[in-house]
């Protein structure tokens, strides 16, 4: 007997847990299976819908009204800008993030020193917001490689934020080693443990304080890596806050990156309350069916585990996730071997330039109005499969600073549809 | 020095280097002009392989002596270059039994140690190797730094007297009455270290004499002060491996052709190589059918390479040089060995000499050779000491400790940058405060990227040779900003920004020709980190003004604090 569903969701990023939500939240029989981690342990938390348009126009205030003029066979085209809407607000629901207030985007520094648009943001990011005028101290960590608070300050400036910004580097209270993983930073803060600095011990809160107080200059927010807490970054922000009495915000660091981390325990923790079943840990490695899927196999120990369902969604990813694979000879999609539109000679595959226009980062599936991936001659391929996420082309996302928001909306209108439309 | 003749050596490749540093010792006032890093042309594309001279023991014998004494010297000199890996002579059914016993002749007739190994011993020390794979020769190849090697001749030059000018151009020579006595420099950023942003400059250097080792551009040296160097630039590819795929030198035992050579480098493997008469050395095609030739056919030694993740592909430009009347048609043909023209002799040219053609492998002959008749020309009477006194970082190499606990690096940190910087280790990673992993992919630390700044200025790309960071796997995805960080407090933040997109640029250039597979997701990761996490692509410093009020400026703003509401924290306070 094969374990069977109404809707079956392969894969666990952003795209997958959104469609399993969507279709679980309009009362679907949904069940999610997941081979690893996602792309959120790379990403950077932030969610962007449209931050320049593909010509490069930008930062764009407005993402939603630039969605109307997006060229034909972008994701955001074929589900319309009202998914977009419905996306984001099942989104805001269920996650402690900010800038549903408005459809402006945000600008948020960046690790790097530039400013990026984005349209929803971890509420730990809100206090670094760069049109808020009030002058911040950004501070690094000596050993802390992904985060120079000066180099990071200059360019800010260079750049020409409404408000005077500088930067410090400190030493991380506590005797963490030299490459200390992010998480380890972020355990001490949470458990708030007594360390060692200065010749005495206090708790690692306070210690942190302490190392900063001495460079305030009467700036009222304080900007740190996003290393403050895995399980309480709020109460980290706030003790933080009080004790020196500023705001405190982070700047998203990664990968690893800790705002993404918390992105997916805050999704995973809402498909469960939604009552969705989830299998992480296997990849779905092969299917039958012709014209529509019947079934598909799961590998489990070497053995493979027959999962149906009456209607699917493929959401495993683009070349990062491992959605989109390819080798000398070409591009493909590894699970149902669907067409994957790429130039012959993969020497086109790139631009010259590092940031150039590149044709790899648009690889993925083409799908009809209902997100169902397409053959090379454009007849659907199986009538119960719809796609959604990153495994989706078309769209340059680093460029254009849509990623997130691609896989927010394209995820809630696939497991919707599939919803819908099982038995 | 006041009174010691002035040499400028043109050409910071190991040559160049080479000779710089065997003049110095002996006593000489020496410039090195190099327009590029040094190692910026073929010495920094080349395969890696410290030649046994096994590879030339049938067709050219005395480069097999000379490579196989070089091959001892560097060994004991330039220690911590040098991985002694050993060398196979790989015979395939398809490869002929004659020439196989040929080589092992040549070798043992060169004084080149080998023996034959069965298939069976070659699989139990290569598990990879095909299984086909009748039996080989055992030969002592190694793998050899040729980044760290140049850079440790260049600073003990250096600490001898002599002035090192990189990125610096020679645009012309100085002739005077029928003699050259001199050149003339552009300096892209003034004398000294390369420093992003600041003005250049020219300079005429005056000389006693001119050394020309510019390899393949050596004719165009010449051309400026009318003398034909009948250079004949060959290009070849490259491909590097993710891991190690072995850890022996693997050479097909078959006459010379492309792709017949597998060396173990670092924590990759470099496959190698093709052979391709040009006219440009620095305008030339990098073609596809070149790497896909070195995969497929060195596949046939190695089978898993055929799949295998590659990390980026490189050229270089074999710098040639045949005697005006031999008239080789191929490349292949053309002569390994190396060539010292005396320009006053062959063009009635006093105050230039060139040296052209050779290998790597033996640079240091070569230098020698070149100092001699230096010597020669001012009645110097000073005997070359190269072979004998230890380059900088190898001069107490046997004295290995345990790094780890001295240095508080990871074990693996710690032995890689041991293995890197040899008896440098205690300078340079002695240092106060926290020495983190800058490059995880090839370990190296803070420490030694501040050593490596030192030394040259804010040129990221130096420092990349120097140390080897971002060339491991990521290509430099997960460290060119935090090696950027590091130049930032001694240089300011323009020059830092200029630095780093040259340090992308530079990066993504090798790995287009190994975008396909995981390089092709690996390349897809960078530029989402870079693009989309940093917003490097369109960096609002270097854009137009933006219209902050225009934006959202935070969702309480109106309200009071947002990190002090206490209510929107939602469940992740956890009590
Ligand atoms: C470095 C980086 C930074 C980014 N920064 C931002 C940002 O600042 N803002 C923004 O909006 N977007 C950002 N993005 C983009 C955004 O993170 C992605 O577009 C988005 O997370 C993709 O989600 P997804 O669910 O489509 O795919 P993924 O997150 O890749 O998820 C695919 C899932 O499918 C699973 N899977 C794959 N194959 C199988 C199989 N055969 N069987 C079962 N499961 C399988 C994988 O294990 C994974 O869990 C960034 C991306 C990267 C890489
Ligand atoms: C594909 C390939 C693989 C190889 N593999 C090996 C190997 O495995 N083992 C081995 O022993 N040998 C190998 N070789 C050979 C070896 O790399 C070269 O013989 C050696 O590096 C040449 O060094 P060089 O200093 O003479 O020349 P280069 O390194 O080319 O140095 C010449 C320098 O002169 C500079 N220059 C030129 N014009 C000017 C100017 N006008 N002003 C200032 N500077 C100027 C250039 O920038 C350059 O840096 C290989 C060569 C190739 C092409």
């Amino acid at each position: 007997m094969a374990i069977d569903s109404a809707v079956l969701v392969i894969g666990g990023g952003l795209a997958g847990l959104t469609s399993a939500l969507a279709a679980a939240r309009a009362g679907g029989d949904v069940r999610l299976v997941s081979a690893k981690q996602s792309t959120l342990r790379n990403a950077s938390g932030l969610v962007d819908v449209l931050g320049y348009a593909p010509d490069g126009t930008g930062p764009l205030i407005d993402p939603f009204e630039a969605i109307t003029s997006l060229p034909e066979g972008h994701p955001y085209r074929t589900v319309g800008v009202d998914a977009v809407r419905e996306a984001l607000a099942l989104f805001d629901e269920v996650t402690d993030y900010c800038g549903g207030h408005t459809d402006r985007n945000a600008l948020v520094p960046t690790h790097g020193g530039t400013v990026k648009p984005t349209a929803r943001y971890p509420r730990g990011v809100a206090a670094g917001l760069a049109s808020d005028d009030r002058d911040a101290l950004l501070v690094g960590f000596e050993s802390l490689l992904d985060f120079d608070a000066p180099l990071a300050a200059d360019p800010l400036r260079a750049a020409g934020v409404p408000f005077g910004v500088r930067g410090v580097t400190v030493g991380f209270p506590g005797d963490l080693r030299a490459d200390a993983k992010v998480t380890r930073y972020a355990k001490l803060l949470d458990v708030n443990d007594e360390v060692g600095a200065n010749g005495r011990s206090r708790a690692a809160r306070a210690a942190l304080a302490a190392a900063v107080e001495p460079h305030l200059d009467g700036e009222p927010r304080v900007g740190f890596p996003a290393v403050l807490g895995d399980d309480r970054p709020g109460e980290v922000r706030r003790t933080l806050g009080e004790m020196l009495g500023v705001d405190v915000f982070e700047v998203p660091t990664g990968p690893p990156s800790l705002p993404g981390l918390r992105l997916e325990d805050a999704l995973f923790a809402a498909l469960d309350a939604a009552g969705a079943s989830i299998e992480t840990g296997n990849p779905v490695v092969d299917f039958e069916g012709e014209g529509r899927v019947e079934a598909v196999y799961v590998e489990k120990n070497g053995a493979r585990i027959p999962y149906t369902a009456d209607q699917y969604v493929l959401a495993t990813g683009g070349l990062v996730g491992k959605g989109v694979e390819s080798d000398r000879e070409g591009v493909s999609e590894p699970v149902f071997d669907c067409h994957v539109p790429h130039p012959a000679d993969r020497y086109d595959w790139f631009d010259e330039d590092a940031f150039g226009d590149h044709a790899f980062a648009g690889f993925g599936l083409r799908t009809d109005a209902q997100l169902r991936p397409l053959t090379a001659e454009g007849t659907v391929e199986f009538d119960n499969l719809r796609a959604a996420g990153a495994v989706l082309g078309g769209y340059d996302f680093p460029a254009e600073k849509s990623g997130s928001g691609v896989s927010l909306a394209t995820g809630y209108a696939a497991g919707w549809a599939a919803t819908q439309e099982a038995r | 020095m006041g009174s010691s003749p002035h040499i400028v050596v043109v050409g910071g490749g190991s040559t160049g280097t080479g000779i710089t540093r065997d003049l110095a010792m002996r006593g000489f006032d020496v410039t090195l002009v190099e327009q590029g890093n040094l190692t910026h042309g073929t010495t920094g594309r080349m395969h890696g392989l410290l030649h046994s001279g096994g590879r030339y023991a049938v067709s050219d014998r005395a480069s097999a002596r000379e490579c196989i004494a070089e091959n001892r010297v560097l060994r004991e000199i330039a220690a911590h270059c040098v991985e002694m890996t050993g060398g196979l002579f790989v015979k395939r059914p398809e490869d002929g039994e004659a020439y196989f016993e040929g080589k092992l002749d040549g070798c043992r007739a060169c004084d080149i140690p080998a023996s034959v190994i069965s298939g069976e011993e070659a699989r139990a020390m290569e598990p990879h190797l095909a299984r086909d794979v009748e039996k080989a020769i055992t030969v002592p190849d190694g793998a050899v730094d040729p980044f760290r090697l140049v850079v440790a001749n260049a600073a003990d030059a250096r600490d001898r007297g002599a002035r090192i000018e990189t990125h610096s151009t020679v645009t012309d020579l100085l002739v005077e009455a029928g003699e050259v006595v001199g050149v003339e420099v552009e300096h892209e950023a003034g004398p000294g270290e390369r420093v992003h942003g600041v003005e250049g400059g020219r300079e005429e250097i005056r000389a006693d004499h001119v050394v020309n080792a510019t390899g393949a551009w050596a004719g165009r040296i010449g051309a400026m002060a009318g003398v034909d160097i009948e250079v004949r630039p060959s290009k070849g590819v490259m491909t590097v491996m993710n891991v190690r795929q072995v850890d022996t030198v693997l050479n097909r035992c078959r006459p010379k052709g492309d792709a017949d050579v597998i060396v173990p480098h670092e924590t990759t493997v470099i496959l190698g190589t093709t052979d391709e008469e040009v006219d440009d050395p620095e305008d030339y095609p990098e073609e596809q059918w070149e790497v896909d030739a070195v995969i497929d056919t060195l596949a046939s030694l190695v089978p898993m390479l055929r799949d295998a993740r590659t990390i980026r592909s490189f050229w270089g430009v074999r710098p040639l040089y045949e005697p005006p009347d031999v008239g080789s048609d191929a490349p292949t043909d053309i002569t390994r060995d190396f060539f010292l023209l005396d320009h006053a002799e062959r063009d009635g040219l006093p105050g230039l000499t060139s040296i052209v053609g050779g290998k790597f492998t033996t640079y240091r002959l070569m230098a020698e050779r070149v100092a001699d008749h230096v010597c020669g020309r001012f009645g110097v009477d000073a005997d070359c000491r190269t072979a004998d006194v230890p380059l900088p970082g190898s001069e107490d190499f046997s004295v290995l400790r345990d790094y780890m606990d001295e240095f508080g690096l990871r074990s693996p940190v710690g032995r890689r940058s041991v293995e890197r910087l040899g008896s440098r280790a205690d300078d340079v990673l002695d240092v106060d405060g926290p020495n983190p992993t800058v490059c995880e992919c090839e370990a190296v630390t803070r420490a030694e990227i501040r050593d490596a700044i030192e030394g040259s200025g804010s040129d990221l790309n130096a420092v990349r040779i120097r140390t080897r960071a971002s060339m491991g796997n990521c290509q430099g995805g997960f460290c060119c900003h935090r090696m950027a960080s590091e130049l930032h407090g001694t240089y300011d933040e323009p020059v830092v920004r200029e630095a780093w997109d040259e340090l992308l640029a530079e990066r993504w250039k090798g790995q287009r020709h190994a975008l396909w597979g995981r390089q092709l997701s690996q390349a897809m990761l960078n530029y989402a980190l870079h693009a989309t996490t940093q917003n490097r692509d369109r960096d609002p410093a270097d854009a137009g003004p933006v219209d902050y009020a225009a934006f959202d400026d935070g969702p309480t703003r109106a309200g009071g604090p947002a990190g002090a509401d206490v209510a929107a924290d939602g469940g992740q306070n956890g009590n």
